[in-house]
């Protein structure tokens, strides 16, 4: 269910490093939590962002959730699939619906994140 | 035995602008009795537009079928209890809906001489007294148009009170059981929020308290009795801690129909205050408004409240616009005029000792319902309740069962739904709110619909999942209508 | 009851409100009045308003005659004795109502997505400002001086603490529309959006191509006030401008002092997540049939809370649905019709006086009078409520008043005012 190579945050986020850049997304726990996704907000492409900061939000019918930086550095592309197609995030939250691109600013901080068995324990999977 | 079970009606009918045939129309104008002039020549041809592209072309009787067929699909107080928590869903007498309409009331123009305004100005003035001895307090402003438009004015007034004295403070506190109004309201007058989390006891924990209130506070909003229908035990003390810090309180006066001349906030150290004319005070809900936000406040305030004040001088009233101190208007004119009339009607039939008994029996029928559910549904708070009980979905959500789903069924058993999922602080909260308007008979009924629901929920909850069965519609597909919002009518293409 | 609870006094059910914030005295209010009398009592001082006077008098609220099947639409039951439409499966009546009234306020605005309505105009004016701050990033508001005076205060109290200045924009002496060259000197890269009102509060039309491309052309929005409705009409709808705010009182309700009414806000498409209120849209049930339901609810207070677009919770349903009834009985021609009557009345009236702008008007116009209150006390004694003396909103207009015309107002009237103006022909 939640892949290996990701790490997670406490506030259901995933990230995956490849090289300088990592790929953020929700969780499968915080989709079944929201239900049904109606919208998601992402940022502009450039902005920097610093480690725990709210870059966007995700809501269903009745309730939006803040998503938060899970790591500082530049937003290189979002996901232009979602604006369309919000559904996808509850169908593919860990693959086709990723949310951002980020260029690290400080890889050292992905090590403060909780690898996968540390994130399954935290939601008591 | 299940009494009370209903259809709801479920006639066809097509929007206006399927329905309109070209020519057709539903008005008669006089003649004019001045010649006509030439839209093109006056305004210029380029200001003239040609036609109103897709608007309705219908006959008078097509109107009144549309909107008589329209209204059935209605639930509506007036058809039965509508139990929703928080939103005082009285009956609305006829007699406040007649006298709206007395012609001198009704065509009076705000602009009108004031001595012929001396009737309106009359009106408001016995209101604000008639709502400054119900809440304890020394002035009422009529001008804002709802609660939270309200409670706007009251946080504005606070602030300018507080920049009065050199400092407006930079936050303002809301118990996490607050309608999202507050925070909303704080937010647009410029405070920043900060959330208090509330005891087990669902009420504001004082301890909490006294360790956010600073030198940087401005106020606390509180709604007493709060949204899970506990009067704040502490309340005095809770005004004593804020006002030993230079602070304010506000309270939110959407439950105030737990208090009328029972308790008074100016009473109990309460600063400021809206009230709900169109819960408290019968006004009729209409499908959304329009309502109004009576704000009353203590006489440090007054001078800071909305342009113009109503001033009376040797008998006679007039507006007072010469006011240095003021935050300025709220809206434009006086207020919803309207709704006022309507309220004041409402106080002069019932009178001091009949808006006290309007009180207790509506604390009265929340009590029985409490006692008559609470063997069924989980009881979150053990406080005793004034006019509204919150209960929780805790023990049918084992089943898959949410409180939205028991809602749902509720409407077979032809009622409306009580508040569903408020306050936040409950997890999966059935807010009941019935008022003094049911008798014991019509709130049996519902006891029976709500246990009777409980047992379904434990013998076959597939079937309360798909409620409700009678309606016209059966369940709306809301997350379809939010991932591609359709707002308005397009000719098909 | 009692016994069922568990206590042998109702009191018993208060107890635990502390002794110090219980109310130990009966409230000083007369006891119950009968029916009769509460009747009689509004009679009383209905009866020393204005009935059987004349009135010229307009500026923000306009008589307009209410046909008989609105009224009788909103006294039923089922539409003044509900709440608001959160219940979807038993409130399709108000749902599709609003879901008409947002189309009939697309249509007479040129815009593409309007909300379940607003509390009045006044109050929809910070409402747009405080979206185009939002859209736009900037924070600056341009208000023109020609917008309603009570409604430019409204947009002060409104904005003062949000970190919002609002500059105000002159008017041109000759024409009274707005003066171009104060608009180009004033706006600049932080403004979030220009506010006109049209026909502006003189009663004047404004041209909107070349103020739509100067505000465009700085990447500002254009935000179009009207407070008397029946303009849309005649008058091209204004789908120039990027927010559309106005009042519907003239759309069957009464003047009623000044209130309850109802505002609308319309906006593009592609700003409908900013647009404050609730909003009505289109889904199916389970069984595939059309219904409606409020919709995008997550812009809202009780969801988004100190984030949400706005704290307004309340809307003016009822009064939108005076307004969705009454325009369905006028129509597509009923109301070009009676925008015409408003026209016409309104320039057989201006034709008499010396009228202070030469830009083009609809139903109200500023006529220079030299003493606006030693006329309107004469014309009082005629039993004629003169018109609207503009010295309290605009100094250097203390010689004018804002007289307004519409279909009520009959011939004989318009020349009794004029023969105690001196103004007959």
């Amino acid at each position: 269910m939640y892949p290996e190579t990701f790490r997670y945050t406490k506030e259901h986020e995933w990230v995956l490093v490849e090289g300088d850049t990592g790929t953020v997304g929700i969780t499968d726990h915080a989709q079944k939590e929201l239900g049904d996704i109606v919208y998601v907000d992402l940022p502009k492409l450039g902005i920097t962002l610093a480690k725990g900061a709210t870059f966007g939000s995700v809501e269903s019918v009745k309730a939006v959730s803040d998503i938060y930086a899970p790591i500082s550095g530049e937003v290189l592309e979002t996901n232009s699939l979602l604006a369309g197609a919000p559904e996808k995030l509850n169908e593919d939250p860990h693959g086709a619906a990723w949310l951002v691109k980020i260029k690290l600013s400080d890889p050292s901080e992905i090590e403060q994140l909780m690898t996968v068995s540390e994130y399954q324990s935290y939601i008591g999977a | 035995m299940v009494k009370k079970v209903r259809s709801h009606i479920s006639q066809n009918e097509q929007l206006l602008f399927e329905m309109s045939s070209p020519g057709k129309k539903g008005y008669q104008l006089p003649d004019l009795d001045v010649p006509v002039v030439d839209p093109a020549a006056a305004l210029g041809g380029q200001a003239v537009r040609s036609e109103i592209e897709g608007f309705p072309e219908v006959s008078e009787v097509e109107v009144i079928r549309h909107f008589t067929r329209l209204s059935t699909w209605n639930y509506a107080i007036d058809l039965g209890m509508y139990p929703l928590g928080s939103c005082t869903m009285k009956y609305n007498p006829r007699v406040n809906e007649q006298v709206a309409r007395t012609e001198g009331l009704a065509w009076a123009h705000p602009y009108q001489p004031e001595s012929l305004a001396q009737g309106m100005m009359e009106v408001i003035a016995a209101l604000e007294c008639a709502l400054a001895e119900i809440t304890g307090m020394d002035a009422v402003t009529l001008q804002p148009a709802a609660g939270a438009h309200g409670e706007m004015t009251g946080i504005l007034l606070i602030r300018a009170a507080l920049e009065k004295q050199g400092n407006p403070r930079k936050k303002v506190l809301c118990p996490d059981s607050a309608h999202g109004t507050n925070p909303a309201t704080a937010q647009m007058v410029g405070y920043d929020v900060v959330n208090i989390k509330s005891n087990d006891l669902g009420m504001v924990d004082v301890a909490e308290l006294v360790k956010a209130v600073d030198g940087d506070t401005a106020a606390l909003m509180v709604t007493n009795p709060n949204t899970v229908g506990v009067f704040e035990e502490h309340i005095v003390q809770v005004a004593e801690v804020l006002h030993s810090k230079g602070a304010m309180i506000y309270m939110d006066g959407a439950n105030m129909n737990a208090l009328v001349g029972v308790a008074r906030p100016g009473d109990f150290g309460v600063d400021v205050m809206h009230l709900n004319l169109h819960k408290t005070f019968s006004t009729p809900h209409g499908g959304g408004g329009p309502g109004a936000g009576a704000v009353a406040m203590k006489a440090h305030l007054e001078p800071f409240a909305p342009t113009p004040r109503l001033k009376l001088d040797k008998g006679v009233y007039s507006w007072d616009y010469n006011r240095p101190d003021t935050i300025g208007r709220v809206r434009a004119f006086y207020g919803n005029f309207g709704v006022l009339v309507r309220a004041l009607a409402y106080i002069m039939a019932h009178g001091g000792p009949g808006l006290r008994n309007a009180t207790m029996d509506a604390i009265l029928n929340a009590n029985y319902i409490r006692k008559g559910l609470e063997a069924f549904f989980d009881l979150p708070y053990q406080s005793p309740c004034m006019h509204e009980v919150v209960f929780s979905d805790d023990r049918q959500t084992k089943k898959g069962v949410k409180t939205g789903d028991i809602a749902k069924r509720l409407i077979d058993y032809g009622f409306h739904p009580y508040t569903v999922s408020f306050p936040l602080i409950v997890h999966g909260a059935l807010m009941i709110e019935p008022t003094e308007t049911e008798s014991k008979a019509e709130i049996d009924l519902f006891i029976d619909a709500m246990q009777s629901i409980a047992r379904e929920i434990d013998e076959d909850p597939q079937m309360v999942l798909k409620a409700p069965y009678t309606t016209r519609t059966s369940r709306v597909d809301e997350t379809t209508a939010a991932r591609k919002p359709i707002v308005r009518w397009k000719p098909a293409s | 009851m009692l016994s069922a609870i568990g206590v042998t006094h109702i009191d018993e059910l208060i107890a635990h409100i502390p002794a110090d914030a219980r109310l130990n005295r009966p409230l000083n209010i007369a006891t119950g009045k009968s029916e009769f009398d509460i009747v009689d009592y509004f009679r009383e001082r209905g009866d020393r308003g204005a009935n059987g006077f004349a009135s010229f008098l307009g500026a923000g609220v306009y008589r307009h005659f209410r046909p008989v099947v609105a009224d009788v639409i909103v006294q039923r039951s089922e539409f003044l004795t509900s709440y608001t439409p959160y219940q979807a499966e038993i409130a399709q009546g108000t749902l599709t109502q609003i879901f008409e009234f947002q189309t009939m306020v697309c249509q007479l605005t040129g815009m593409e997505v309007a909300n379940a309505s607003m509390y009045d105009g006044s109050t929809a004016v910070p409402e747009a400002a405080m979206m185009a701050v939002r859209i736009t990033g900037r924070n600056k508001t341009l208000v023109a001086r020609t917008v309603h005076p009570e409604y430019r205060e409204v947009l002060d109290t409104y904005t003062k603490h949000q970190g919002m200045p609002v500059a105000e924009l002159g008017y041109d002496a000759e024409t009274g529309r707005l003066d171009m060259a104060d608009l180009a000197a004033k706006i600049d890269s932080d403004t979030a959006c220009v506010i006109i009102q049209s026909p502006n509060f003189f009663g004047t039309v404004e041209e909107l191509d070349a103020l739509a491309e100067l505000v465009h052309s700085k990447g500002a929005l254009l935000v179009y006030v009207f407070t008397e409705a029946i303009s849309l009409g005649l008058l091209q709808p204004p789908s120039q401008a990027d927010i559309v705010v106005g009042e519907l009182q003239s759309f069957c309700i009464s003047p009623v002092y000044g209130g309850p009414f109802a505002g609308i806000i319309a906006t593009k498409e592609k700003f409908i997540r900013q647009i404050p209120g609730r909003l009505v849209g289109e889904t199916k049930d389970t069984q595939g049939r059309r219904a409606f339901c409020l919709t995008l609810s997550t812009r809202e207070q009780h969801i988004r809370r100190e984030k949400a677009t706005s704290n307004i919770c309340t809307n003016q349903a009822l009064i939108a649905l005076m307004g969705t009834v009454y325009l369905s009985l006028f129509g597509k021609e009923g109301l070009r019709e009676l925008a015409v009557q408003n026209l016409s009345k309104a320039h057989y009236l201006g034709g008499h006086f010396e009228t202070r702008f030469s830009g083009a008007y609809f139903n109200e116009f500023v006529a220079r009078v030299g003493d606006p209150e030693a006329l309107n006390a004469k014309l009082l004694e005629e039993k004629i409520i003169g018109g609207l003396p503009l010295g309290r909103y605009y100094p250097e207009l203390a010689d004018s008043m804002l007289l307004c015309a519409t279909e009520m107002t009959k011939r004989p009237e318009m020349d009794k005012l004029l023969a105690v103006a001196g103004r007959s022909k």
